[in-house]
């Protein structure tokens, strides 16, 4: 059977999953060879934390350069340079260059995509739980 | 006084010019921003930033400086209270480029008064934005933009 070939927009999402189906063994996990996706990249690069660290740093002070970011760092350089690779790879942070110097800035905005997928629905039925014990515990005896 | 500067980077399946009309057309705007961006999008007009809701306020304000579709959009950012200072006034440039079959949005805002309150708003309100977008643009639906938790 031909596969479906990816178009844009509309049929781009639909398309994405049908692909991403086909990327699964029978017992549901994921094949080794599927390609690594977005949000697996992001949730790699937020489990170090060096590189938690790092994004730590240009939360405070955005647009440092490499020496700025390794200065007080129990890290190498090189080390550094490696975990902003894969940083910026998860799109977690922009690279901008301002004439000779490298500017790194802190991009929440795969962040912002995990909150709304992994943590928005689940706090809504812990604040609906919250707030029924709230006005149980509150309500006066009759 | 000191500026800061954000960069915000999203990768959308998407066209370079449905992603440029999604920001410049009101109609599309509204539905995964909830508010229109109203210009004639010529260089020097003036743009506002209009809330999508019967009271229509006009909550940023500004100048367009260089619109290039699809790949450039420059714009001038205030309140507009603050409209007439030079000195209150950031700078947005929206970059589009195709990144295999996506396209990368680069989102610059730039001369914002460091620690001040539209600092302070932009970096709390552009990650929401741009997700939004790129769930309107992949799936045809938005988020909502002003959602909060719902027992509270």
């Amino acid at each position: 059977m031909a596969k479906p070939r990816c178009l844009l927009d509309k049929q781009a999402f639909a398309c994405l999953l049908s692909r991403h189906a086909s990327k699964l063994l029978p017992n549901g996990l994921l094949r080794p060879d599927a390609p690594v996706k977005e949000i697996d990249k992001v949730f790699k690069a937020l489990a170090d934390p060096s590189r938690r660290a790092l994004l730590d740093r240009l939360h405070a002070k955005n647009g440092q350069t490499l020496t700025e970011l390794c200065d007080g760092l129990d890290m190498t350089r090189q080390a550094v340079t490696q975990h902003l690779g894969l940083l910026e790879q998860a799109n977690l942070i922009s690279v901008q260059w301002q004439g000779r110097e490298k500017l790194h800035y802190f991009n929440p905005v795969p962040i912002h995509q995990i909150y709304e997928r992994w943590i928005r629905k689940f706090e809504e039925q812990r604040l609906a739980a919250l707030h029924s014990i709230k006005s149980k515990l509150e309500r006066k005896p009759e | 006084m000191s500026h800061e500067k954000f960069v915000y980077v999203t990768y959308i399946a998407s066209t370079p010019q449905k992603v440029f009309e999604a920001i410049t057309e009101p109609a599309l705007a509204r539905q995964y921003w909830g508010h229109e961006n109203v210009s004639d999008w010529n260089v020097g007009s003036k743009w506002e930033h209009i809330r999508a809701n019967d009271e229509r306020t006009i909550q940023v304000v500004g100048k367009v400086i260089e619109h290039s579709p699809p790949t450039r959009l420059v714009i001038t950012w205030a309140s507009p209270a603050q409209a007439s200072d030079p000195a209150a006034c950031s700078k947005v440039t929206f970059e589009i480029e195709e990144y295999d079959n996506m396209v990368r949005l680069t989102v610059t805002h730039d001369e914002l008064e460091a620690g001040g309150g539209m600092a302070n708003g932009v970096k709390k309100g552009w990650p929401i934005v741009l997700s939004s977008l790129k769930s309107f643009l992949e799936t045809g639906r938005g988020m909502d933009v002003f959602a909060k938790p719902k027992a509270t």
